[in-house]
């Protein structure tokens, strides 16, 4: 499917090839506009974690079938220096790079579902998914 | 990629035509508190029409834009963001906060020279 695949990132310019894959992959599930710009805006945030906090990582973005229902599944993983208090770093507000601290818990609330496994040393994998409607 | 910074006047308009990368955006906000002083604008008015996405980072940006060219001496506006992009900045929780924003090219004219006027009676 169009926009289907891994994005590596490591520079700005990767986060905005990844949320163009994004919408593009969304467009092609059949998402509305309204969902597409928000699901380029969430792969946008959890693309920044990576430049910001890890330098290094790549977002894999796919489909997905689960009882009738299809959706977009987009995994971000890096393996930087994984997040101690992820509590902490899924508040609102709370930041300790060059982000605004609305990032992931932005991404959290817009998406159907979201997962973060992070461990300290070794990296982060972000997992989100949205269905169509 | 350069975003071009047009002077209107004594106003600023910088219209942003592609999808921005962080550092594009940074380049735009030291340019813009460049050429305020440089040709003594009153105003800026950046148009952000053309973008599809606003994230965090091009919202605090934009933040630090309208603060930087107050700090200079000028009233900045921001100018059409699209409908998707304002609704999924509202579901993420983005702000811009006390940044004036109006809803394209022309209101943003007119947003700036009310504003003058209103300072001229002011003064």
């Amino acid at each position: 499917m169009p926009g289907e695949g891994y994005v590596a990132i490591e520079r700005d310019m990767d986060i905005v090839s990844a949320r163009q894959r994004g919408r593009e992959l969304a467009a092609s599930l059949g998402f509305t506009s309204a969902e597409q710009t928000i699901i380029a805006l969430a792969i946008s945030e959890i693309a920044r974690n990576i430049v910001s906090y890890a330098h290094r990582g790549g977002i894999t973005l796919s489909r997905v079938d689960e009882n009738g229902r299809r959706g977009i599944v987009v995994v971000a993983a890096d393996d930087g220096p994984g997040i101690a208090d992820i509590e902490l770093a899924m508040r609102d507000g709370y930041s300790t790079g060059k982000s605004l601290g609305m990032g992931l818990p932005g991404a959290r609330r817009v998406m159907d579902e979201f997962e973060i496994v992070s461990i300290v040393g070794k990296g982060t994998t972000v997992t989100m998914k949205k269905w169509a409607r | 990629m350069a975003i071009p910074v047009l002077k209107n006047g004594d106003v600023l308009i910088a219209s942003i035509q592609a999808a921005l990368t962080d550092r594009d955006l940074v380049e735009l906000r030291d340019e813009i508190a460049e050429q305020v002083g440089r040709h003594r604008s009153r105003a800026v008015v950046v148009d952000v029409t053309a973008l599809d996405v606003l994230d965090s980072f091009a919202t605090r940006t934009l933040r630090s834009i309208a603060y930087t060219a107050k700090l200079r001496g000028a009233e900045a506006v921001v100018v059409g963001i699209q409908p998707d992009v304002a609704f999924a900045m509202v579901e993420l929780g983005l702000h811009l906060e006390s940044v004036a924003t109006a809803l394209d090219l022309e209101e943003g004219l007119a947003y700036v020279r009310a504003a003058e006027r209103s300072r001229a009676r002011a003064g």
